[in-house]
């Protein structure tokens, strides 16, 4: 009955969501309160129930209910609880659901922040949202429905890709989906906007939170996501330029620039042109990557299911949001009108020139990943475009935004100086010149590596330089403490993320000290693996819950002392027949050891790669930090305009009684 | 029950259409409010961080000045029409949206429901399908139940013992192997442990008694009273390396234990029979000279003895015993449509012989060729 009632629950979000689609618009264009009023209880109620079906189908994996086909093909009695949960979503009609409660849940959350939002505004972003809503239900109620029964339940289900049974799962897919879904806000915000000619400075404040909300989880879930096919993919690589993480880069640079972008909107009113053909781009890209994924034009882990049904469904959404948006976007082309002026070196100017750099950055990794597939579909010749392709477009258009960013940083609004800007940076300056000598010294080359590190610090001393310039101008260090703390969070929240990106940079720009050997093992083999020894101690075997495991005990020495242990793992997967390595990763200070297992060849040796990649770790805790960066930016008192007139309220209530 | 559940959801979902159509909507200025509310904060951070010294002077003038600009045409946009309560809306549009939800909600869902659910279709846990009365139990549900106990007491070497049959029966062989594997180490090596583990073996091997399965019944049958079936299989591996007089010694051995009643005998009988009249084996020396080969030279022999009996039978198919050692060389060389070819020219051949028949019916299952 549960799995049932889920079933008709997500019917009826459908049909909430159809309703959703047309009245609020009736209501914005008779300008009818109540019929406006309607869109954010409806969407609600839709959320109420998106969550009902989600939590159906949770409860039938949770109880291995072989009578629901999604269970059968990708659960297993014998699989841990967390597997089960997680399960949910690591295939195609699970994900999709997720994706859809994601989106709901956003719904929700726009519904109930109500106050601060005209009410045409309001409604109109909630009717949005139901088209999408709409026709991604209708999406999977007609062909990735995970309520399929089975008539004759089997006793046992399929399991789940190896690969995915990971902690990963229950975390990358929820965090990525965020990101991208988050996008949908952006969107909708923009579409309505251009509906109720309200494209200004209060709708720019409106949609910053959102697009910071959906900016930090897009971070988070694509540093996730490599950290995982770090470990899992057992190839030392962290990022291959395939074109399921390109798919999630894209929209990451457009969220990137469109953060920027509505900064500038709300503080000066300019750049509308900019800021609203960020947010329809960056969800077209999402959406995009959710074809391509989905599709089966792409295989990859992430292409869970082929049916070409479903990659002309998605396709079908996609020409109409996207074409949509962009006809709208024409049709109110004459509203987008000029808002404050600025000179060419200002901070605006240097926003401009942060938007076309991240612009072109992303057109480049979409000629990247969509010319191979044309090529294929036109020619049939099957090209590869790899790292050496985005190495030699992407890398040299985004480096010099690292040159930029403290700049502009620095830079005033409307009309700036560019020499004081760089006085004012003399001491990351020296910085970056300081490090570039220390890395020489200790690495040595290859040169790109010490001249981007050298640019890394130059990128992180710089964003922090802007908050002690602003806190640093004389006084006690009492005065100074209360200053930083007075400072707007926002501007904290541009240093923190600045920073953050720099650490990143700094830790691919390491890539290229590490060390990597590719070998045979046996036990008592002893490999110098950059300043480290590793010691081949005895090869095992285990047997875990699902799986049977042969694993390497390595020891780590330094100098000759002991300094720690690994098991790279090689584990086979009886369901499904299958093995993935388990990569054996030590963290030492910064950088990482880095062993896995792959064959087994004859008489007792393995296949093994090791490896040492020094501050290989600054790569994804730079992107914490910069997540860091968007949450503290979001805590701004600013974005609370709801709270403060609430408080007004309460002061003003005895008022009307006179 | 169900049916009461779904029409609870839909009264919700009509519920949440009709609330806010009933209710009194807020006035118009609330809602204007906001951008009037925005630059009125915005003046007062602007005053704020002026005063901190995040803003120079002139910044925060020029900042002021535009954000009171942007102020005050907010605030003439809220004409005095628009801040008094609005208009009640038009009673016939509202019964008209309303009457809509009441309709087109359950309309919709209803109506795509029951095109693509099975509300007749109850959820069906697996800890549920595991606790049924044992009378009603299928196989698989035993199975289940078993594999689910092992899963929480990995200990317990009965489980996989009782498991191995249950897996044999429903074809399950691979997963026979394992279990017999595992009940001979949990419970520790005994010579019917030993057989049954031998046995699973063989059947993995389609049949063949392998050199593993070979050392297993060769242990379970070092003892006093060896197992029948031990007997058995040695005697299978003796005929199948073409050793006719070890086979008979071992079938004998296993003939004089059978009661008299026992089915087995019959079947035993036509063995040892078809032992006597078989077709010479390779000779030992042959034998010999193949082991002494590299791994290709030998496959190249084989492949060329293999072809010589095709060659022979294709010449005169009256050879029971030749057309049997074929067909198992070609399930060995993993070549399925040639031995799937031979059965059936040995069918025809041996048409009007019953007992040949018989025994090439027996192998073709054993092999799983039938």
């Amino acid at each position: 009955m549960i799995v049932e009632a889920g079933h008709y629950a997500l019917v009826l979000a459908f049909a909430l969501a159809l309703f959703n689609s047309v009245i609020p618009f009736w209501g914005i264009r008779a300008h009818d309160d109540r019929l406006m009023a309607t869109a954010p209880s409806v969407a609600l109620v839709q959320f109420l129930f998106v969550a009902t079906a989600f939590g159906a189908l949770v409860y039938a994996h949770v109880t291995s209910d072989f009578s629901v086909l999604n269970v059968v093909e990708n659960s297993h009695s014998a699989k841990p609880l967390i597997y089960k949960i997680a399960g949910v979503w690591g295939n195609h009609e699970g994900s999709m659901l997720l994706w859809v409660l994601i989106l709901a849940t956003f719904s929700a959350l726009v519904a109930c922040a109500s106050r601060a939002m005209p009410q045409d505004l309001h409604a109109a972003v909630l009717g949005v949202q139901s088209w999408i809503s709409a026709a991604f239900l209708l999406f999977i109620l007609l062909t990735s429905n995970p309520f399929t029964r089975v008539v004759n339940p089997p006793m046992e289900g399929m399991g789940l890709n190896p690969l995915l049974q990971d902690p990963g799962l229950a975390i990358h897919p929820p965090l990525l989906y965020l990101g991208y879904v988050g996008l949908s806000i952006s969107f909708s915000f923009a579409a309505a906007a251009l509906i109720c000619r309200r494209i200004d400075a209060v709708w720019a404040r409106l949609v910053r939170p959102w697009t910071l909300l959906a900016w930090m989880f897009l971070t988070l879930g694509i540093a996730m996501g490599s950290y995982w096919s770090y470990y899992t993919l057992g190839w030392g690589g962290f990022w291959f330029w395939d074109p399921v993480e390109n798919a999630s880069l894209m929209p990451w640079l457009a969220a990137t620039a469109l953060v920027h972008s509505t900064a500038v909107m709300e503080k000066r009113e300019a750049l509308k042109i900019w800021t609203i053909f960020l947010a329809i781009l960056g969800f077209s890209l999402s959406l995009m990557g959710t074809f391509l994924v989905r599709s089966g034009i792409l295989t990859s882990v992430h292409s869970f299911a082929v049916d070409p049904r479903r990659g002309i469904f998605i396709l079908g959404i996609l020409v109409l949001f996207i074409g949509g948006s962009l006809a709208l976007f024409a049709w109110r082309a004459n509203d987008l009108k000029q808002g404050g002026v600025f000179a060419p070196v200002s901070r605006e100017g240097a926003l401009v020139l942060n938007n076309l750099v991240l612009s072109i950055a992303c057109a480049t990794v979409l000629v990247g990943t969509l010319y191979p597939l044309a090529l294929q579909s036109l020619t049939g010749a099957k090209i590869s475009v790899g790292a050496p392709f985005f190495n030699a477009t992407f890398v040299p258009l985004f480096l010099p935004l690292f040159l930029i960013m403290p700049i502009g940083q620095m830079l005033a609004w409307k009309r700036g100086s560019l020499l004081g800007a760089v006085q004012r940076l003399i001491v990351a300056c020296l910085a970056g010149l300081a490090a570039m000598l220390i890395f020489a010294a200790w690495h040595g080359a290859p040169v790109t590596s010490i001249v981007i590190g050298g640019l890394a610090v130059f990128t992180i001393v710089g964003a922090i330089s802007d908050v002690v310039r602003r806190v640093a101008i004389g006084g006690s260090i009492g005065e100074n403490f209360h200053r930083a703390i007075g400072l707007p969070r926002s501007t904290w929240g541009t240093a923190i993320a600045h920073a953050g990106i720099g650490v990143t940079l700094l830790g691919l720009a390491a890539t290229g000290w590490g060390v990597e050997k590719v070998l045979v093992i046996k036990p008592g083999d002893v490999v110098p693996v950059g300043p480290y020894e590793l010691v081949v101690k005895d090869f095992g075997a285990e047997q875990g819950p699902n799986y049977s495991a042969k694993f390497a005990h390595v020891n780590i020495r330094s100098g000759g002392v002991k300094i720690g242990s690994i098991d790279p793992a090689l584990r086979f997967y009886p369901v499904r027949r299958t093995s993935r390595a388990e990569a054996g990763i030590a963290t030492l200070g910064l950088g990482q050891v880095y062993v896995s297992i792959t064959s087994s060849g004859a008489n007792g040796t393995y296949d093994a790669r090791m490896y040492w990649k020094p501050l290989v770790v600054l790569i994804w805790f730079g992107a914490i930090i910069m997540a860091l960066g968007g949450f503290v930016s979001l805590s701004d008192r600013r974005f609370r305009i709801g709270a403060a007139r609430r408080i007004q309220r309460i002061v003003a209530a005895p008022q009307p009684a006179e | 029950m169900l049916w009461g559940l779904l029409a609870l959801f839909t009264g919700a979902a009509v519920f949440a259409i009709l609330w806010p159509l009933a209710r009194r909507p807020r006035g118009r200025a609330e809602h204007v409010a906001p951008d009037v509310a925005f630059y009125k904060a915005k003046l007062e951070e602007i005053a704020r961080e002026g005063e901190s010294g995040v803003l120079s002077q002139e910044e925060a003038e020029a900042a002021r000045t535009e954000a009171a600009r942007r102020l005050l045409k907010s605030a003439d946009a809220v004409t005095p029409e628009e801040t008094a309560k609005a208009p009640a809306s038009p009673r016939l549009r509202l019964r008209l949206v309303a009457i809509l939800g009441l309709v087109f909600i359950p309309a919709v869902s209803l109506g795509l429901y029951s095109v693509i659910g099975n509300p007749s279709m109850p959820d069906d846990p697996l800890a549920a399908r595991l606790d049924v009365s044992p009378n009603k139990m299928t196989l698989q549900v035993a199975i289940a139940k078993v594999e689910a106990h092992l899963r929480q007491h990995p200990e317990d070497g009965r489980g996989y013992e009782v498991l191995v049959p249950a897996y044999l029966k429903e074809g399950r062989v691979e997963d026979a192997v394992r279990a017999a594997s595992m009940a001979m180490r949990k419970l520790g090596a005994t010579p019917e442990r030993e057989t049954v583990y031998g046995e699973t073996l063989v059947y993995a091997a389609h049949g063949v008694v392998t050199d593993d399965a070979h050392k297993l019944f060769v242990q379970a049958a070092a003892g006093p009273t060896p197992p029948l079936k031990a007997l058995f299989f040695l005697g299978l591996a003796a005929s199948q390396d073409g050793d006719k007089a070890t086979a008979a010694n071992y079938w004998q051995k296993l003939m004089a234990r059978l009661p008299e009643k026992s089915p087995g005998r019959a079947e035993l009988k036509a063995r040892i029979a078809a032992l006597e009249n078989a077709s010479p084996a390779p000779k030992a020396a042959e034998v010999a000279a193949i082991a002494g080969m590299s791994p290709a030279q030998r496959q190249a022999t084989i492949h060329k003895m293999v072809d010589r009996l095709a060659a022979r039978l294709a010449r005169n198919g009256q050879d029971v015993e030749g057309w049997l050692r074929l067909v198992r060389a070609y399930k060995v060389m993993n070549e399925t449509d040639k031995a799937r070819a031979a059965l059936a020219t040995a069918r025809h051949d041996l048409g009007n012989d019953a007992k040949a028949m018989g025994r090439i019916d027996a192998l073709a299952r054993e092999l799983g060729l039938s």
